[in-house]
């Protein structure tokens, strides 16, 4: 039985392995630092598709293919699939799984959902009802542009603290047993807002469900930053890390050393013109499954805190004055079963 | 001389747009209203007009002219209609950008597609 | 306001976040918007001494030509370009009410012609128009009750 610790979070008693990721991705992506890290680049942002929604879809159900692959796998072999991604009821999980055939669930957890698919996947097979289980999360620029903002061709201007959505979609295989890495521990995120209106600040708005995550986990584990090789939190982008930083530190937290972001990871900042760096599903996803499993693998690192973060807002409730809710969940990955010590 | 009058209070106007997009929360969309809006009124008392003399198409061009174009509209309207004129005035003489807008706007839609960024 | 305003986080973040280029922004604006105006000049005078237009004709001409100008240039993905650097001197002229009018539609011709493309072809433009058309209702009561209170 897993163990329950403090109030949120969950230490799991099985080990539970990533056997394997894919993640295929957008242009932009390739162009950025963590290109060498992805497996499919599509050559353009439809990928053969007559729309963008499609095309999402497709980079779902691809990356999901080639995970179960490269697991050794067949999708038979899949108890069932926790997908999600930022498009109204889900359509591009829901397409995406019409044609996998695997039993799924779709969820919605804004950017932090590729997270909350590995937790709630990890967390069944620990539960022994499961014994194979994928995650998968996608986002794509331009389905996300005409949804939350304008038309693509609409000649506006974005201020610096603005995001780019990532055109990524990303798949994880979980398993009962394998050779790691392993994850030890999932810290269920609370719902935090502090108050943020503008919609265009999202590292703002999320940065506090990002803190209360991290120290709820620190308190429910009595782990601390050095207890990670790396701290990763999801798209908090160049302001959110800022503030992450600061305001751990006040809570007595040297964030310092060990913690990136994955929003000021997958871009290069200054030349990309992303502004305040990535965000969306397929941010901390493909980062996750791309560079972060990697290195793992290779050893290069050992211990990680995952922190995806999402902004659970929607054009509706801003139009409606509503502020900008967060929320962060964590899941530690290890290459020892149970973890550090 | 029209030239350089057109380009600095068109200039201008833009310049102030962008001061009320930078400084304050308003949405381009909200200025956009404001502009119109603006427009309308001070064509109504017939102020506008002058600055239309001095700065032609640096007045006409920017969405406040269109404010002006309407108000100008109903006003000539009311003269020779009546009360009818208050209704039809305005858009009738804003007729031209709005058609051309909307048939342009059809034919190009129908032409081009957006392009991811 | 939300009643989960946390005022302390909020100063921090305002003080914090980057702010917008002010004055690079405001000297485009000033420059491109500009330009356009002296281009809607050159085209003005063109119909006016040329083609013999007079005044109001000719200013119509110069709308619809602008209109058309700045639909094409969106349809060929200039618009947006030019947009990113110039802000409001590309979003005041009516240019760019053309370009909110032709972007929407380019955007939803993928969901039809008739549910995508014609109706959100106005999504961002309406306000525009219902503004502006009010607006002119109502200088055209005052300008009547005017007239006929008063005589004008």
């Amino acid at each position: 039985m897993a163990t329950r610790l403090g109030k949120q979070t969950i230490a799991l008693s099985k080990s539970v392995s990533i056997i394997n990721t894919a993640t295929v991705v957008g242009t932009k992506e390739s162009e950025g630092p963590l290109s060498p890290f992805f497996d499919v680049k599509m050559k353009d942002a439809e990928w053969g598709e007559e729309t963008w929604e499609k095309t999402e879809s497709k980079m779902q159900k691809e990356a999901a293919k080639l995970a179960i692959q490269k697991s050794g796998k067949t999708a038979d072999e899949i108890d069932c699939a926790f997908a999600g991604d930022l498009l109204n009821q889900c359509i591009s999980s829901g397409f995406s799984a019409r044609e996998l055939g695997i039993p799924y669930y779709g969820l919605y957890g804004a950017c932090s959902t590729m997270i909350e698919g590995l937790s709630l996947g990890a967390l069944s097979i620990d539960g022994g009802g499961m014994n194979t289980a994928l995650a998968v999360a996608s986002s794509h620029f331009c389905t996300a542009e005409r949804q939350y903002r304008n038309p693509l061709e609409y000649g506006g201007q974005r201020p610096p603290t603005a995001q780019w959505t990532v055109t990524g979609a990303a798949a994880a295989v979980l398993e009962n047993g394998g050779s790691g890495p392993y994850v030890t521990h999932v810290t269920s995120g609370k719902v935090v807002d502090f108050g943020v209106i503008d919609q265009n600040n999202m590292g703002g708005a999320m940065a506090p469900a990002a803190i209360d995550t991290l120290c709820a986990h620190f308190s429910d584990t009595g782990r601390s930053p050095e207890s990670y090789d790396l701290i990763l939190t999801g798209d908090l982008g160049r302001i959110g890390r800022e503030i992450m930083i600061n305001m751990m530190n006040s809570n007595g937290y040297n964030m310092n050393d060990n913690y990136g972001d994955s929003g000021c990871m997958i871009y290069d900042i200054e030349k990309q013109d992303v502004h305040a760096g990535g965000s969306g599903c397929g941010c901390i996803a493909v980062t996750t499954c791309g560079y972060i499993f990697r290195q793992l693998k290779e050893g290069k690192l050992n211990n990680v805190l995952i922190l995806g973060t999402g902004a659970l807002l929607s054009p509706t409730s801003s139009l409606q004055g509503e502020s900008v809710p967060g929320i962060a969940h964590a899941i530690a990955l290890s290459n020892k079963p149970g973890g550090e010590g | 001389m029209q030239y350089l009058n057109a380009f600095w209070v068109g200039g201008l106007i833009c310049a102030i747009a962008q001061i009320l997009i930078d400084k304050t929360k308003l949405t381009p969309a909200r200025i956009l209203v404001l502009y119109v809006v603006i427009g309308a009124a001070l064509g109504g008392i017939g102020i506008y007009d002058k600055i239309v003399d001095y700065a032609g198409a640096g007045a006409t061009v920017p969405l406040i002219g269109f404010g002006n174009v309407l108000a100008n509209g109903v006003k000539e309207a009311v003269d020779s209609e009546g009360l009818l004129g208050v209704i039809t005035g305005g858009a009738s003489a804003a007729a031209g950008g709005i058609s051309a807008a909307v048939f342009f706007a059809f034919l190009i839609a129908l032409i081009f597609n957006p392009k991811a960024k | 306001m939300p009643e989960n305003k946390n005022t302390d986080y909020l100063n921090y973040i305002d003080k914090t976040a980057p702010k917008s280029p002010m004055l690079k922004n405001v000297l485009l604006a000033f420059l491109i918007g500009g330009l356009i105006c002296v281009v809607g000049q050159l085209i003005g005078d063109f119909y006016q001494k040329i083609c013999g237009l007079d005044t109001d004709s000719m200013r119509t001409a110069v709308s619809v030509t602008m209109v058309f100008l700045g639909a094409l240039l969106t349809g060929l993905d200039l618009y947006p370009k030019i947009a990113k650097h110039a802000g409001a001197g590309t979003i005041v002229p009516i240019t760019g009410f053309a370009n909110s009018i032709t972007s929407p539609a380019m955007e939803f011709k993928r969901e039809g012609l008739v549910l995508g493309m014609s109706a959100k072809m106005f999504v961002v433009a309406a306000p525009v128009l219902v503004y502006g058309i009010s607006s002119s209702v109502v200088v055209g009561i005052i300008y009547f009750l005017y007239k006929v209170l008063i005589g004008g």
